[in-house]
């Protein structure tokens, strides 16, 4: 009876050896990944600098991060907007609001030009969420005033009654720790993100004796200012 | 007699505790969810309380369930199933001791790091660097146990549903392995080693094939193990589960694209996922009409089974959802339910639906097989039955609402050309909806609280007749 094959040769060889049938998941399931991930790291058009170099900020060899003005291009954070995203990062931000603006005329509209690649090319991890409990971020940068995000922050219904945002008064609390800082930046740069020995150390000094308040609206309020985008131009197909 | 010979010939006393502490956090992970639900309904609920934010439960809840309860019900199953199909005992049994107590230390810091705001911040991803490393080290034992016992089987051939744990324990040591790759920048702080598009796909093909392996090709051997069993009755096609097994494991892997349509992802990255999507309709329904034509002939079972209906139920959500993924992974659909609440739906369809049904109905049978006796109270895996399934309609139809409504607000224009809502009127109009969304998931909950009561009491039911036996014998 055990010796009768009930479907092909290759199935029954399968189902009588567990290491064959293994072999086969390991080679069948690393396909598709192989497929879609591997081409993103090598065909020119995934990153839009590579046609439009002028995306990303190019910084001369004497140049430090406080040369750069906004709209040069994408820069790494400071260190103060760094430390803005890890708190972005702890309180779970990124589960209610995205930080990726689709090509609808009515996303134009509300939140502006539509998000390109390479402006999260720093963003250890990508923050492009998946979820609009709250609106998009992308581009809110320079929408509100710093007083209002304090507001906001601190009690966003005293600003917004419609909102279902929790109070985050303890940003104002807590101090930011250089140090700490000085390892985040360290870290990123580990990661290829472009901060040379010298800029590792004047913004992680930059931080000392400020709040995650401050952290966080210096992020919030540099999201998508990097560069300016020209709505006659198509930078993605 | 049989129950006997069985616990002497099997280990199950890891089942037994796998498959309590599968019960106790299905009660815990849908807690959390309601919690979670009631601050988006009621924000007051978060209290100014870092550790109880929305931000931080919602990892903790989707952790919870996924790794805590879907985990516990994967290893109780898998190590039953594995056992009983093979005829062996588990290859080590201090190999599945070092599961039990690794996989409930994982949790245990999750419990403890998810609140204190210690995350990745990827997306059922969040376990710093530290816990990732030993998921990995418990989930390669887990698998070791269940491919040496295999190797070790007394049967010619392989069981239909050990296919499917194989395929899971492959696919999820590549996602979680990949996806969790990162520097570490403090103890319990480590920063992904990919960006933007990239990291992009990357995540969201791990988003995907957790679902797509650990809840569903997981779940589906579960369903080839136990609607046979408790049906009484042989899988209804072997040539189906072939083609849909191999045909499930090759495209699954492909659908994560589908959750970046419109965004910075290359275009034919997110329609090559949308196709793929598409094709896969054949092969999900290939499986639930396996599960469900086993009862081709003794549909009155269902009648007087409970489990059973359990478990039909969940086959049911399973074409549901793998109907209502497809469509919304088209571009035209995507466009409208991308970011809004019917993805949640969509999510919990799934999840309420397909995962936790059918998981209940395979504890309540293994409850009624480890300490063989029948359940406490079958009319409480009824009153079960009822409230899972009012829950999940009030829930998914409450996100039905809200998610269209919030993708047709958001894109609406007035007579004047210009947007008719505010973002803040859109959040204002979802607060009925979330409200109804939070009371059909404590219906939900509270129907995991009864079932955890009924397995109680059957398991000290159990142990007070032993008791009383070896009394009677000593007498």
């Amino acid at each position: 009876m055990s010796e009768q094959i009930h479907s092909t040769k290759l199935q029954d060889k399968m189902e009588r050896n567990v290491w064959a049938m293994l072999l086969m998941l390991i080679v069948l399931l690393s396909i598709g990944g192989i497929v879609e991930i591997v081409p993103l790291y090598y065909l020119d058009n995934t990153m839009e600098h590579n046609a439009r170099p002028e995306i990303l900020w190019q910084r001369g060899a004497n140049q430090t991060m406080d040369d750069w003005n906004p709209g040069d291009g994408v820069r790494p954070y400071t260190g103060l907007e760094l430390a803005g995203r890890a708190v972005y990062i702890r309180e779970g931000c990124y589960l209610c609001h995205s930080q990726m603006i689709r090509p609808f005329r009515d996303e134009k509209e509300r939140y502006g030009h539509y998000s390109l690649a390479t402006e999260s090319i720093y963003d250890h991890p990508f923050q492009w969420g998946s979820k609009r409990t709250g609106p998009d971020l992308a581009r809110v940068g320079g929408k509100y005033s710093d007083e209002w995000h304090r507001n906001h922050l601190i009690a966003p219904r005293s600003v917004v009654p419609e909102s279902v945002m929790p109070n985050y008064p303890w940003l104002m609390q807590n101090i930011l720790d250089s140090a700490r800082v000085a390892s985040h930046l360290k870290g990123m740069q580990r990661l290829g993100v472009p901060y040379t020995d010298s800029d590792i150390e004047s913004q992680a000094a930059k931080v000392s004796g400020l709040t995650e308040m401050d952290a966080m609206i210096a992020y919030l309020q540099v999201l998508g200012t990097m560069v300016r985008l020209d709505y006659g131009v198509q930078y993605r197909e | 007699m049989e129950t006997t010979n069985a616990n002497q010939k099997y280990n199950f006393e890891v089942v037994r505790w796998f498959s309590v502490a599968a019960c106790i956090y299905f009660v815990v992970g849908t807690l959390l969810g309601v919690y979670i639900a009631a601050e988006l309904a009621w924000p007051f609920l978060n209290f100014d309380i870092a550790e109880i934010s929305f931000g931080r439960l919602r990892p903790l809840h989707t952790n919870a369930v996924i790794f805590a309860f879907g985990g516990c019900v994967l290893m109780a199953t898998g190590f039953y199933s594995v056992q009983r199909t093979c005829g062996v005992k588990l290859w080590s049994d201090k190999l599945a001791w070092f599961t039990f107590g690794g996989w409930n230390l994982i949790i245990v810091s999750a419990v403890i790091t998810l609140p204190l705001g210690l995350t990745q911040g990827k997306e059922y991803a969040e376990l710093e660097w530290p816990i990732d490393i030993l998921i990995a080290v418990v989930w390669l034992s887990f698998s070791a146990n269940f491919i040496m016992t295999i190797a070790n089987r007394k049967s010619s051939h392989i069981y239909v549903s050990n296919w499917f744990f194989l395929g899971m324990m492959v696919m999820i040591t590549y996602l979680h392995v990949v996806n969790s790759l990162a520097i570490p920048v403090e103890l319990f702080k480590s920063y992904s080693i990919f960006s933007s598009v990239q990291d992009a796909m990357i995540q969201w093909w791990w988003g995907h094939n957790a679902v797509g392996f650990y809840l569903t090709a997981g779940f589906l051997g579960i369903m080839y193990y136990f609607v046979p069993k408790q049906a009484e009755r042989p899988i209804f096609s072997y040539r189906l589960s072939v083609i849909h097994f191999w045909a499930l494991m090759f495209g699954y892997v492909w659908l994560g694209a589908h959750h970046l349509q419109y965004t910075a992802l290359p275009d034919w990255t997110g329609s090559l996922g949308a196709a793929i999507s598409l094709a896969m309709i054949i092969p999900s329904w290939g499986g639930a009409v396996n599960g469900m034509m086993t009862l081709s002939g003794a549909w009155d079972k269902l009648r007087t089974d409970y489990i059973l209906r359990f478990m039909i139920m969940s086959l049911a959500f399973y074409v549901m959802s793998t109907f209502e993924g497809p469509v919304m992974s088209l571009k035209t659909v995507n466009a409208l339910s991308h970011y809004t609440d019917w993805t949640i739906g969509h999510v919990h369809s799934g999840a309420l639906g397909w995962v936790g049904m059918v998981a209940a109905g395979a504890l309540y049978h293994l409850v009624q097989k480890l300490w063989n006796r029948e359940m406490y109270s079958v009319q409480l895996v009824n009153l079960h039955f009822w409230m899972a399934t009012i829950g999940i309609v009030i829930y998914i139809v409450a996100m039905w609402i809200s998610g269209i409504m919030q993708g047709l607000m958001w894109r609406d224009y007035d007579e004047f050309g210009t947007l008719t809502y505010t973002f803040a009127e859109s959040v204002a109009a979802m607060h009925p909806y979330y409200v109804m969304r939070t009371v059909g998931g404590f219906i939900y909950f509270a129907g995991t609280v009864v079932m955890l009561y009924n397995v109680v009491m059957t398991i000290m039911g159990a142990s007070k007749e032993r008791s009383t036996q070896t009394a009677h014998a000593q007498a």
